[in-house]
């Protein structure tokens, strides 16, 4: 049985007074489709940032592949292979479409370390990325013209320029309508299907419902329920939870 | 070095009501910068352009300085009103890089210090009132005036200015402003409309604080320079924000400038100051009090 | 313009030497002494945007950098006797060092800290230098200027070919920067520093070795400075003028590539130069702090930025 891709031992943080993460662990298998619930408040957000990066833990452990990753800067663990895109699209403002992509293909692509930077070839990757997520016709748009889920999708196409073994979604999908929260599902899948690992954190229970494997659920910082989607949505704290906001 | 008692006690003492006039000296930076998330480096200006109101109706009219900058403080709002509306409808609405916001502040701040330049010209401005060469003593502790004075209405002002911002709904929204914009919306007040009063408020205390300074010492357009590093230097040691931990850093500055003019002579002062600036920057930007 | 870079290099170099040409058929030394000041503040200007204008790292003490580069001549030519050029990479390399100190203990938090501890260092450092008996401490150093080069006309000429190589490197290194990978990370270190983290920027590096360049250069740009006045003093080692004019010449010009801060201190500068002729200096001071908030609030991407406005508007 192999090791899971990612490990995390009793991970917390707290504000001042406030534990907002309270002695996680999870375990996180190589492609593996994995759900996060719970109310607002509960916890969701510190724990992608600590697992990001962009937040120091105060205690615990996240070993991710070989490395102990819970003292690195998110650009050492992009380049390991774990990345995030962001609820609201952090997108680089001022550049292109196409150079938005750019930046990760020469700062966080494995494939970086191997040979230098060649703009043309990585222009060529690029164009590739964009022609999945369908955005390759406004390669050289400014991002101000995008539409809203354009850049969701943008943002998750820059994610997955680093080449990441497993990827962290903020709420992709928060303020889409139906059909724009299944077009980011269809490419949540299409980016599982070439084996990366996806952890989706989501108020939509369709579409956590439809795409995890495995549902944890975070009430007040702490994980109530791990369960196949079925049962995670039956059990009792879980309607009480949701039910109770 | 002999470090008598005497030399001792007077650092002390000097360094207490110093570190006093240092404190309204930065409380207008405690709510624009603390507060607001303004980064306001014309501040020094506001402050020496206060001097020099003081200084104007004081030889003009014979007014005690201190009563000079109260009398000021509603025209003074007005302008902190106007500079606010000027920064945000250019820079905040924009979503302006924070480069932006300080450049408009420099530019503000040349302006101002070119402005005193050539209205008052270069030489030492001071304020006569009937008090401030008086040099009290008890014992071998001297207790000029000239910082007492000054030293008592900084305490005044601190105390206002915590009461305001507890006390008022008014202070609670400014203080609500930065952190949690949804709050004010919801207590159906406007986010930009407070900060705009709050700046108003910050450009009174900075011009009040003026006029103590011009009684503590003469002036000169280009001493806003010399007065960017302490204010920012208490704010953040004091973390950004706080009215008491303004007046406790305020003393700790005050106190190590005494001390250290006391025991190496005044010209190290400056870097001193800065000094301790670049280490609470590096070691702990959110202040000595942080959790 | 899409030329590569050993083609703009030597287009520059080409430039400079024309320039070199002509100013020697004119035979004026006073043209060299007003030249050198424009292109020092050129070069001033032109490095401050590799940490302003790219990364998007206000710097308010360029004055400190300078000025260490200035000091670092004094201190050297009082040690040894060494020719200007060795002045001029030592000067780098000091100013380099402490960018990268300053770098290092402040780039770790918000841009505002480093803001202001930029501020602070020029008055640090200014103390340090007023109380340092070596270099003369506030009454300063006469400097006696050694014999110009056998091929060369005139010292006067000297220090303005010696401020146009600073110059001209500093552009190069901008452009090359510019349109290098390193340019690329720091533009998304601009536009969204949690972003380019994200994206696999290791901004905290990246930051630091900006500032580096960017020191240097202005170090580099202050080396002869004492040699230039004949007497070094605290005051105008720090001028004040130093520090405004890398902040506002950038912005004015326009701060997203080499251009702007060229086009802003030539025109800036030739504007002051008249104007300290001609009128205060204080006025000076005034026209420069009004330019600056008006651009900054009405035209923020500069002069460059209104050109390429009037370009896409001639073209519709």
């Amino acid at each position: 049985m192999t090791a899971p891709l990612l490990q995390v031992r009793g991970l917390g943080k707290r504000f001042g007074g406030f534990t907002a993460l309270d002695a996680l662990d999870l375990d996180i298998a190589a492609g593996a489709r994995i759900g996060v619930i719970g109310p607002n408040g509960a916890g969701k957000s510190t724990f992608v940032n600590l697992l990001a990066g962009t937040l120091p833990p105060d205690c615990g452990s996240i070993l991710f592949g070989d490395t102990r990753v819970e003292k690195l800067p998110p650009h050492r663990r992009v380049r390991l292979g774990l990345a995030r895109s962001f609820q609201l699209p952090q997108l680089f403002a001022s550049m292109s479409v196409i150079e938005n992509i750019l930046v990760p293909l020469a700062y966080a692509a494995p494939s970086r370390e191997a040979s230098p930077f060649v703009r043309s070839r990585a222009e060529a990757q690029a164009m590739n990325l964009l022609e999945q997520i369908g955005l390759a016709r406004l390669r050289h748009q400014p991002v101000g013209a995008l539409t809203q889920v354009e850049m969701r999708k943008l943002e998750l196409a820059r994610a997955m320029a680093a080449r990441p073994k497993l990827l962290l979604c903020d709420e992709s999908m928060a303020g889409l309508s139906d059909s724009e929260v299944d077009d980011v599902l269809d490419l949540l899948f299409a980016i599982n299907a070439e084996g990366v690992a996806v952890m989706m954190i989501e108020h939509i229970i369709k579409a956590v419902s439809r795409f995890s494997e495995r549902v944890i659920v975070l009430v007040a910082g702490r994980k109530i329920l791990e369960d196949a989607p079925a049962n995670a949505f039956r059990h009792p704290e879980v309607e009480r939870a949701y039910l109770g906001e | 070095m002999e470090l008598s008692y005497d030399i001792l006690s007077n650092a002390l003492v000097t360094g207490c009501l110093l570190g006093g006039v240092y404190a309204a000296l930065t409380l207008g930076l405690t709510v624009s910068f603390g507060l607001l998330d303004i980064v306001n480096i014309a501040h020094p200006a506001f402050v020496v352009a206060g001097a020099y109101i003081a200084y104007g109706l004081n030889a003009s009219f014979g007014l005690d300085p201190i009563l000079a900058g109260l009398i000021a403080s509603p025209a003074i709002f007005v302008c902190g009103i106007a500079i606010y509306q000027l920064y945000h409808a250019g820079l905040e609405r924009r979503g302006g890089s924070s480069i932006r916001g300080l450049a408009f502040f420099f530019s503000l701040l040349m302006l101002i210090e070119v402005g005193l330049l050539l209205t008052f010209g270069v030489d030492f401005r001071s304020v006569q009132t009937s008090y401030i060469d008086a040099v009290p003593s008890f014992g071998n502790v001297t207790l000029p005036l000239r910082l007492l004075v000054p030293f008592l209405v900084s305490i005044a002002m601190v105390g206002a200015t915590q009461a305001l911002l507890y006390g008022t709904t008014f202070g609670r929204a400014v203080r609500a402003v930065a952190q949690d914009q949804i709050a004010l919306r919801l207590m159906a007040l406007d986010p930009v409309r407070i900060k705009a009063l709050a700046f108003g408020l910050s450009a009174i205390l900075a011009t009040l604080a003026g006029s103590l300074l011009i009684i503590v010492q003469p002036v000169e357009p280009s001493i806003v320079w010399l007065y960017i590093g302490i204010p920012f230097a208490i704010c953040v040691l004091g973390g950004a924000g706080s009215v008491l931990g303004t007046f406790l850093a305020a003393l700790i500055i005050g106190l190590s400038e005494s001390f250290c003019t006391s025991l190496w002579g005044p010209s190290w002062s400056p870097a001193l100051t800065f000094g301790i600036l670049l280490l609470v920057i590096a070691f702990r930007p959110n202040g000595l009090f942080a959790r | 313009m899409k030329l590569s870079m050993p083609v703009f290099a030597a287009f520059v170099i080409g430039l400079c030497a024309t320039l070199l040409l002509v100013l020697h058929a004119i035979d004026n030394d006073y043209l060299y002494f007003g030249g050198y000041l424009l292109f020092q503040y050129v070069a001033l200007a032109v490095a401050w945007n590799i940490l302003g204008g790219y990364a998007g790292y206000i710097n308010f003490g360029s004055a400190a950098f300078m000025a260490t580069g200035s000091y670092t001549t004094v201190v050297l030519v009082k040690l040894f006797a060494l020719p200007l050029p060795f002045l001029i990479l030592a000067g780098g390399a000091t100013a380099g060092l402490l960018g990268l100190f300053t770098a290092a203990m402040t780039l770790r938090f918000k841009g505002i800290f480093f803001a202001i501890a930029t501020l602070a260092l020029a008055v640090v450092l200014q103390t340090i230098v007023v109380n340092w008996d070596f270099v003369g401490g506030s009454r300063g150093v006469y400097l006696v200027r050694p014999p110009a080069p056998a091929f060369l006309d005139s010292f006067a000429q000297y220090l303005f070919a010696l401020i146009l190589g600073v110059t001209a490197l500093a552009v190069i290194l901008a452009r090359f920067i510019e349109r290098s990978t390193f340019g690329m990370g720091l533009a998304a270190i601009r536009e969204n520093e949690l972003a380019a983290e994200t994206c696999g920027v290791p901004t905290l590096r990246l930051k630091i070795a900006a500032t580096v360049v960017s020191g240097a250069l202005m170090g580099m740009a202050g080396a002869p400075l004492p040699y230039y006045l004949t007497y070094m003093e605290p005051n105008s080692a720090f001028a004040l003028t130093h520090t405004v004019n890398s902040v506002a010449m950038p912005l004015i010009g326009g701060t997203s590539s080499w251009t702007g801060p060229v086009i802003g201190a030539l025109l800036l500068g030739l504007a002051q130069q008249t104007a300290t002729v001609t009128i205060s200096s204080g006025l000076n001071l005034l026209v420069v702090g009004g330019l600056l908030m008006l651009f900054v609030l009405a035209a923020p991407e500069g002069l460059i930025g209104l050109l390429h406005l009037a370009k896409r508007r001639g073209a519709t």
